[in-house]
This record gives structure tokens, C-alpha cells and sequence, in this order.
């Protein structure tokens, strides 16, 4: 009994302190204060990135006179989970496609992106990419498309011309195997949606519907997607990267264990740094027989709603997104800026790279359902073994899954 | 005189109280009313922003454990696959980690061996490593072309690309099962999966733990075995027992509180595996290295599924204490069975009448 009365008054009072611990400043919608300062919060991938956002954050600093830092995390995701929980987040953050659903769900975001006054120049796959429940939620910060990396003396030493840049999946076949030889694999590429789901896109589907509304997993045509990987897997031609002992799709390109890879935007980046005698270029991925296809990545200029100032975060994201403030991004990292108009002159000064910024006409986007990343990692870790398995049963229990996230 | 004695006493329980006072605030703020605002995390529709406690919060009973426990879908799965690889971690850690800390503490424990200070030391040098670095460590010794394979190769073994290797060992290179064993499933994983032993990463990450851990586990046996009586090693040398007898008879009983900390130590430890895995694999390959306790993150933090993080964490808790009571059952001091004990009697009874005999 005595022991009883205890454990009743231990747990009520950790209750209270836990209330009053934790209780304060969680009022919703924060009081606002134009001048009040902003934190930025980025996941950079190099210092390159860090030193171009402080220095743009830092222009228009001077120009509006509200303070600002930018801070770049060690682990994006898991610290603006703290910030949310907190009820302290950072005011503006680099946000992912499939984490935006989570976030908007239980309120933690501004929808701010029906506001923007340069709102119809962002790419529309992009603008459907960040629209949840039907509102357009942040700006898009810039994207990446899938594309074919072809090394090009591999592919004059085995005889092949510009004429035989495959545009269908006969021909990539076809040269795939011209290009294997002995341990190099004609096409090598990271075993993982990401990377496979471009010929699911090419084949006419994807695992879920345009409107992200969907599961579409079980289509006719991913089944056709994945038995065309499979059938050159299993030839020899193909192959994916961890097969072939390399991490991702371009260290295997860059190390020659393939003269064919699929790969994004950023993978000149690493050729630079880390391969620089690999010559090669890039080309469109061929068509299926849905015609061309890829998929896209995006990351936004997320808005916390619980900012105590959103009105100087909205004029920041404005400032940071406009269009020569993109292409000084892209000149410091290599990203593709997320507005049309500033398309014609990032050609100009990318004129090999043009592959990528076209696709934006057709590509695809990765779920963005709630929880969506989760299936797509079980997806991947059963494509691992997509030389060997069925890729019907895993077309069939990505589809359970996914259904089950649209309930 | 009895009024003083009580007011005595009360001073007495006032500085008790007064003495203990920082270490249960301490505990108390850092222990207690976090693991209490995880259970009811676990039992709440809580999203992740704000408070917990706020007024939009509902309690939504044991429905993030039902998701876990029987939703038939990935939350289940994933679970089911986490506790498979950790429990197939835990089969092999802890009797190996146990069985190398007391071989190793028996071997420096030795009088006649020289430059002991140097082996103590060595041995225990990787538990006081940071596991960050021995990780990143192994990620090289273990890679598909590392030093783990070279050495593999001068005796004619082709080792596998081991972080990369979904392969479960007691599949033997079968990739698929006979239907009576696929067909079946618990917690959405089929009973030739959770046959299928740890895969080839996760055995990796057994060599390491038993690497890691073994120093510290030596230290706690070395410990005990310097605390033992020469005399009762004496007494049994001159009853003649040999020396597995002696080893078996005589000083492993003698263990028996070390080893039931050692297990215990080991089997919490081992089911808690976070660090390796987070700065390691990530669950990678194929999910083979997913661990409960590194799935209660990725669920809260990437998922933003807070209820069910917290509900794999009191799951994970709870099983934990049902393998530690298990463990203290089977380790248990018992009385000798009087039929046993008969037994013993008798064969002493035979001796000595063969011994007054001769």
C-alpha cells in the first residue's frame, strides 16, 4: 500500500516538472516581430555550400537590416526534429521532398509557397513536389535529374561513335554488351530506386501516381522496368555498384569498373575532385517504351510556422531563390537553379550538363507520401538482390505498403 | 530522554534526505521524467512538435504497440527484422564476448607470464577506444578488398565483400527456402529469414563487439580471480583433481557473481546496439544490421513517428528484463536434489571403503 502511494506521487510530480519543463513557449503561432532575427539551418554538403549561403545571407542581412546566422547541421534531419520538438526551430531550413509530408501534416510549416510573387516560375513538377493537401508549402530550392554518364574514351576504344548514343533500350543493350570487357561492366549504377526508378519512369510508371495520390507500384510497366534491369543484370552487361565492391554509381564510374553510369547533376563534383583524369559526358537516358523518363530530386527553403518572424523569413527564401542569386549558387556547388527563367542562362554557362536541366520537362517524382521513404528503403533492400529474386513479389509488397500509407 | 531520541532521529532522516537530495533531483530530472514522458509518448498521437503534453495531444492507448506487434504491415515487418538481426547479435556476443574476457583474464592472471602490465593493457585498449573510430576502423579491415580479406586470401578464402553482404550465414548461399519454411511468418518475417542466422555485415559487427568488449568484461574477471583464496586451489590440487577439473569444479563456481554480471552487463549492452550501426551501416545492407534500438531513432527522427519510437523502446526494455531474469534463473545458486545429493554419498561411502580396503 505504502509502496503504491508512492510510485503515485513519484509519477505525478516527474509529470509536472515534465510539464513545466517542457510547457514553456509553445503557444501556437509565435508572436511576430519584423526585425526579430532569423537562424538558417542547411545540410550542406561541403564547405563550398556553407561559405555561399552565409555570404548570401549575409548580402541580404545588409540589405534589410534583420540579423541573421546560418548554421550548417551534422544531421539535418535529427535536429530539426529537436528544433520542432522544442518548440524553438530554426526560422529557415533546406528541406526534402520526403520529409515535407511529415512535417506539414502535424503543423510544424508555413505554407507560404501561394505567396511568393515569382510563384508560376518554378518548374511545375517542382511546385507539385512541395504542394501538400493541397497547398503549395515552400520554395524550391534547386533540384537534380537523373541522366546517362557515358565515359568517352571507353566508348571510342570499343569502337562506338556519337551515332551509337542509345536513345532505346535495344540499344543500350546492345552497347552495354560492346562495352563489357573482362571485370568492366558496360553499365554500372547504385542498386536503388533512386537510380532504377528512371527506367520505371521510362516504362510509363513509378510507384506512385503523378498527384502523389496513389500507389502505383504493381503497374505493367514497372514489372517491365524491372525485368529489363534484371535481364541484363543477369546478361553481365549491367551491373550494380556494390556488385562490383564500389559505394555508389560514380566511384564505379570514376574507378572504370564501369564506362556507363546513371547519375545526377552532382556527380561532376565528384569527378573533379576525385577522378579528374575520367573524361566523359553526358547524355539523355534512353527512351522506353513510355518514350523518356526520369526522376527528379528537390530539396525547399523551409518556414517554420512557429517563427517568431515570418515575414523576414518569407523575404529571405525571396532573395535566396531569385534568379541570380541561383546561378551564383550553381556556380559555387553545381545545383540546378529551380526557376525557368534563370534556365536559358545556366545553359550557357553549363553547355555539357544541358541533359540534366531538360529532363525537368518530364520528370519524375519519388513519393512524397508520409512515411513514403520507408517503403522506398525496404524497396531498395530487396532491389539489392534483383539479379536473383522476383520482381513481381516485390512489386506486389511495395504496393501493399504504399497502399497502406494512402488509407 | 525518549522525546530527544525521536527529535535525534528526525534530524538524522532530515540530513539522510538532505544528503541524498541532489542525487535523486538529479536522477529524478535526467532518468525518471524522461523515461515517464516516453511512456506516455508511446501511448499518444504526439507528432513531434511542441510538447508532448500540449492540448492537441490524445491518447490513443496501445495502438502505436499494436502497429508494432501484429499491423501486418512495414511497421511490423521492420520490427520483426530489427529484433531478428539483434537477437542473432546477442546469441553470438554475449557467450563468445564471456567465454574470450575469461580466457583472456585466466591467461594474464598467470604468475609465470611475463610483461603481464603490457597484455592487460593491450587487451583492454579497444574498450576504451572510442567506438566511432573502431567502427570506421572495421568499415576498412572488413572492406570488400581490406586486410581482412588479403589475410582470407593467402589461405586460399575469397572473402566476401562483408558490410555489403545480406547474405544470412546459415542460409549457406541458398537464396530461397523450401515453402514449409517461407511460407510461415512472425512479426512479417518468415521463419527461414529468422533461420537464416545474421548476415555476413552483421557478423562483422559480432567480431567487433566480441574485439571491443572483451577487454572490459577480462578487467571484471581479473578482478574476481585475484580475489580468490589460493588455499581452496591448493586444497583441490591436493585432493588430486587435474587441472580442467580444478578450472570447472573449483574456480568457476567461485565466478559464478562475476559471471552474472558479465551477462548481464553484455546482454543489455548487446541488445541496446546503437552506435556501431548508426555510424556504420545505418541498417544497410538489406536491413540485415537494423536494430531495434536503431530503429526506435530512424522511426522518431526520419519518420517522425514518435509513438512508435517510444513503444520500441519499451519493447526492447521489456525484453530485456525477461532475458536478464532468465539468465538469473539459470545462473541461480540451487540446494543439491536430495537424490543427487544420495548419489554423492554414496560414491564417497565407495571410496573410502575401496581407500580402508587396500
Amino acid at each position: 500500500m505504502k509502496m503504491s502511494r508512492w510510485a503515485l506521487v513519484t509519477v505525478a510530480l516527474g509529470a509536472t516538472v515534465g510539464l513545466t519543463a517542457c510547457g514553456s513557449g509553445f503557444s501556437s503561432g509565435a508572436k511576430q516581430d519584423d526585425s526579430k532575427a532569423l537562424t538558417v539551418l542547411i545540410g550542406s554538403s561541403g564547405d563550398a555550400e556553407t561559405k555561399a549561403v552565409k555570404d548570401a545571407v549575409a548580402t541580404w542581412s545588409k540589405d534589410s537590416g534583420i540579423k541573421a546566422t546560418v548554421k550548417a547541421a551534422s544531421d539535418l534531419k535529427q535536429e530539426l526534429a529537436q528544433g520542432f520538438s522544442s518548440g524553438k526551430p530554426a526560422d529557415v531550413f533546406y528541406l526534402s521532398t520526403d520529409a515535407l509530408a511529415g512535417y506539414a501534416s502535424n503543423g510544424s510549416l508555413l505554407a507560404y509557397g501561394d505567396d511568393l510573387k515569382n510563384k508560376d516560375d518554378f518548374y511545375p513538377v517542382l511546385q507539385k513536389s512541395f504542394t501538400y493537401d493541397g497547398k503549395f508549402y515552400c520554395a524550391p530550392k534547386d533540384f537534380s535529374t537523373l541522366q546517362l554518364i557515358v565515359n568517352t574514351d571507353l566508348w571510342s576504344q570499343a569502337g562506338l561513335t556519337d551515332a551509337d548514343i542509345p536513345t532505346t533500350w535495344d540499344q543500350l543493350d546492345a552497347v552495354a554488351q560492346k562495352l563489357t570487357t573482362g571485370d568492366r561492366k558496360g553499365l554500372v549504377m547504385s542498386g536503388e530506386y533512386a537510380r532504377v526508378g528512371a527506367f520505371m519512369a521510362e516504362a510509363g510508371g513509378n510507384l506512385v501516381n503523378d498527384e502523389n495520390t496513389e500507389a502505383t507500384a504493381d503497374s505493367e510497366a514497372n514489372l517491365q522496368a524491372l525485368q529489363y534491369v534484371q535481364k541484363n543484370l543477369q546478361a553481365g552487361d549491367f551491373a550494380f555498384a556494390k556488385d562490383v565492391g564500389a559505394g555508389w554509381g560514380g566511384e564505379a564510374f570514376g574507378k572504370q569498373l564501369g564506362a556507363m553510369t546513371i547519375e545526377g547533376n552532382w556527380i561532376t563534383g565528384a569527378m573533379q575532385n576525385d577522378f579528374p583524369d575520367v573524361k566523359y559526358k553526358v547524355v539523355p537516358l534512353p527512351e522506353g517504351p513510355k518514350g523518356k523518363g526520369t526522376l527528379q530530386f528537390a530539396n525547399c527553403w523551409g518556414i517554420a510556422a512557429d517563427s517568431g518572424n515570418t515575414k523576414g523569413a518569407q523575404s529571405l527564401v525571396e532573395a535566396l531563390t531569385a534568379k541570380d542569386q541561383q546561378l551564383a549558387f550553381s556556380k559555387a556547388f553545381g545545383v540546378m537553379p529551380s526557376i525557368q527563367s534563370a534556365a536559358e542562362e545556366w545553359k550557357s554557362q553549363n553547355a555539357p550538363l544541358v541533359p540534366f536541366i531538360e529532363a525537368a520537362d518530364y520528370a519524375k517524382t519519388p513519393p512524397t507520401v508520409k512515411g513514403g521513404a520507408d517503403v522506398v528503403t525496404d524497396f531498395n533492400s530487396q532491389l539489392a538482390s534483383l539479379k536473383t529474386g522476383d520482381p513481381k513479389t516485390l512489386l506486389t509488397s511495395t504496393q501493399k505498403n504504399l497502399e497502406a500509407l494512402f488509407k | 530522554m525518549a522525546n530527544a531520541r525521536t527529535r535525534l532521529r528526525r534530524g538524522e532522516g532530515l540530513a539522510g534526505w538532505l544528503f541524498t537530495a541532489p542525487v535523486i533531483v538529479i536522477l529524478g530530472l535526467f532518468l525518471l521524467v524522461p523515461v515517464l514522458m516516453a511512456a506516455w509518448v508511446s501511448l499518444s498521437d504526439w507528432t513531434g512538435r511542441g510538447s508532448p503534453f500540449a492540448a492537441g495531444v490524445n491518447f490513443i492507448g496501445v495502438d502505436n504497440y499494436r502497429e508494432i506487434l501484429g499491423g501486418g504491415g512495414l511497421a511490423e515487418r521492420d520490427f520483426g527484422i530489427s529484433l531478428k538481426n539483434n537477437f542473432w547479435y546477442v546469441i553470438l556476443v554475449v557467450p563468445l564476448q564471456t567465454i574470450v574476457a575469461l580466457g583472456l583474464a585466466l591467461l594474464v592472471n598467470k604468475r609465470v607470464l611475463r610483461g603481464r602490465g603490457f597484455f592487460r593493457t593491450a587487451f583492454y585498449f579497444p574498450s576504451v577506444t572510442s567506438s566511432v573510430a573502431i567502427t570506421v576502423l572495421w568499415l576498412f579491415l572488413f572492406s570488400g578488398s581490406g586486410a581482412v580479406n588479403a589475410v582470407l586470401s593467402w589461405v586460399g578464402i575469397n572473402g566476401p565483400d562483408w558490410f555489403n553482404d545480406p547474405a544470412g550465414i546459415f542460409h549457406f548461399g541458398a537464396t530461397s527456402g523450401p515453402s514449409a519454411l517461407t511460407s510461415g511468418t512472425v512479426l512479417g518475417v518468415s521463419w527461414w529469414d529468422w533461420l537464416g542466422g545474421p548476415s555476413v555485415a552483421m557478423t562483422a559487427f559480432v567480431i567487433l563487439a566480441v574485439f571491443t568488449t572483451g577487454g572490459t568484461f577480462m578487467l571484471l574477471f581479473l578482478a574476481a580471480l585475484q580475489n580468490l583464496s589460493g588455499e581452496v586451489q591448493e586444497a583441490a590440487e591436493m585432493d588430486g583433481a587435474n587441472a580442467a577439473q580444478r578450472f570447472f569444479r573449483v574456480t568457476l563456481p567461485q565466478l559464478r557473481p562475476t559471471l552474472f554480471t558479465v551477462i548481464t552487463l553484455g546482454l543489455i549492452g548487446c541488445w541496446q546496439v546503437f552506435d556501431q550501426i548508426y555510424t556504420g551501416t545505418q541498417g544497410q545492407p538489406g536491413k540485415t544490421t537494423l536494430t531495434p534500438a536503431y530503429l526506435s531513432y530512424t522511426s522518431a527522427f526520419d519518420s517522425n513517428e514518435w509513438g512508435r519510437g517510444a513503444a520500441i523502446a519499451f519493447i526492447l526494455f521489456a525484453i530485456i528484463i525477461v532475458f536478464t531474469l532468465v539468465q538469473r534463473w539459470v545462473l541461480a545458486e540451487r540446494k543439491v536434489s536430495r537424490r543427487r545429493m544420495r548419489w554423492i554419498e554414496d560414491a564417497r561411502d565407495a571410496s573410502a571403503r575401496i581407500g580402508g580396503t587396500r
